[in-house]
């Protein structure tokens, strides 16, 4: 799909240092044998080793609800809740938000021009899924970044999301 | 305290409840269960249990009776408590959380207690302090005057914790925060302080007991002190609802009349 991008934010891609890695998070969402199934929340972050969220990447939830109310289970993510979720304000939270995910493996690429401002350092990447009626997991991959690439990980959950990957090239 | 205290009608139960834990280690706990405390989303709702009960958190004994229930807003204005109803065992009531931020909810109740002895038999009166001289029989002996007061809150959140609303009234025993009260986690040390009439209350036993009695053979009921500074720390064993409770008793003041000061928070600690 092509999207217009405003002027502002292709000058900021022009001026990102050239051959910048992107960041592909790879996220497999179970498939359930369950009599009540629904997507779960996703919300995938950055965090520092000290657990200090510094980005988050995309929230995956109900955006569509029929009665505007998706965002009362924001909270139930409740691990991105505390630690950034619940300090964002709508506008914020509307910029990084889509629609929850079909169960299947899943991709989000985070382009180069989005991690200008991430420090190089160590980071982790935190992949939290609650799902209603169902339960809750966390997964988390450690990563390296340099400021223009650096090296990912893999981890696998065990009940509400299957493998996770995170590839920067 | 006895429980025939409770059986002398409606009117006499709220208060008779505040009085009841202040005077007695085995006497009923008052509690205010919140649906959640932790909320996310546009205006979203919470709804509260309100008790006087043994057991935590089962409604199992008293309604809390709802008249002195106030509620501090995240800017510091009063809001309104929705569906208000009062059963058997329990009263409910919703709020609905319109302005982001944290609110404070309190029921405050109090008044004086006079025990005295008229022919040898015992008798009790409760009531307001300026109805008390009418109240009490000329020839009454071993006249024992106590004010009581007692809080009994909880804090919810919609969206960011905020302050504002935890600023201390300054009147009866009350907690201030160090650590924010819905930002509590299993395993974490939280911390906060109390104050009587707004001054640091040091020395204060405080006692914290998790929700499930029902459910245990033990209560689990952890204890600890106020120091010099009225400050006390606790870390929650497990993610689930706590009942916290201190009282303090002061002495008898120029006139002779003893001074209780009671407090309640229920905590909903999560896990990371």
């Amino acid at each position: 799909m092509r999207i217009a991008l405003p002027a502002a934010l292709l000058t900021a891609l022009a001026a990102s240092p050239a051959l910048a890695a992107d960041l592909t998070v790879g996220i497999e969402i179970p498939r359930m044998t369950v009599a009540e199934y629904h997507r779960p929340y996703v919300s995938i972050w950055i965090e520092t080793p000290d657990e200090t969220a510094v980005k988050t990447l995309a929230v995956w939830y109900d955006t569509k609800n029929s009665k505007g109310e998706g965002a009362t289970w924001l909270k139930d993510m409740r691990q991105w809740w505390r630690r950034t979720g619940r300090g964002l304000d709508k506008a914020a939270i509307n910029g990084f938000s889509g629609p929850t995910k079909a169960p299947g493996k899943q991709q989000l690429v985070v382009p180069a021009a989005r991690l200008a401002d991430l420090a190089p350092g160590s980071y982790t990447l935190v992949v939290e899924a609650a799902r209603e009626v169902g339960g809750r997991e966390v997964v988390k991959i450690p990563f390296s970044w340099t400021g223009k690439g650096g090296k990912g990980g893999s981890a696998a959950g065990g009940s509400e999301l299957g493998p996770v990957t995170l590839t920067i090239k | 305290m006895s429980l025939k205290l409770f059986s002398r009608g409606a009117a006499a139960v709220a208060f008779a409840a505040a009085l009841a834990v202040a005077g007695s280690a085995s006497a009923h706990r008052q509690w205010m269960l919140p649906s959640m405390t932790v909320l996310s989303g546009t205006d979203p709702w919470v709804s509260v249990d309100a008790a006087v009960s043994n057991d935590l958190f089962v409604f199992e004994h008293q309604p809390m009776r709802l008249e002195n229930l106030t509620i501090t807003g995240p800017d510091g204005a009063p809001v309104e408590a929705q569906n208000k109803f009062t059963g058997k065992y329990r009263s409910v009531f919703d709020i609905q959380l319109t302005k982001p931020g944290t609110y404070r909810v309190a029921n405050v109740s109090g008044g004086m207690m006079v025990s005295y002895k008229v022919g040898g038999e015992q008798k009790r009166w409760r009531g307001a302090p300026a109805d008390a001289a009418a109240n009490i029989p000329a020839g009454a002996t071993e006249v024992r005057k106590t004010m009581s007061d007692r809080r009994v809150e909880f804090f919810v959140t919609s969206g960011a914790p905020t302050t504002d609303a935890l600023k201390p009234v300054g009147k009866g025993l009350e907690l201030v925060a160090v650590t924010h009260p819905n930002d509590v986690l299993a395993g974490e040390k939280a911390t906060f302080g109390l104050l009587l009439d707004g001054k640091p209350a040091a020395g204060v036993e405080v006692t914290v007991e998790p929700g499930g009695t029902r459910y245990n053979d033990e209560r689990g009921e952890i204890k600890t002190t106020t120091d010099k500074d009225g400050k006390f720390s606790v870390t929650w064993p497990r993610a689930g609802y706590y009942w916290l409770e201190a009282t303090v008793k002061g002495a008898a003041d120029a006139e002779g009349v003893e001074r209780t000061s009671g407090y309640v928070a229920t905590f909903e600690v999560l896990k990371d």
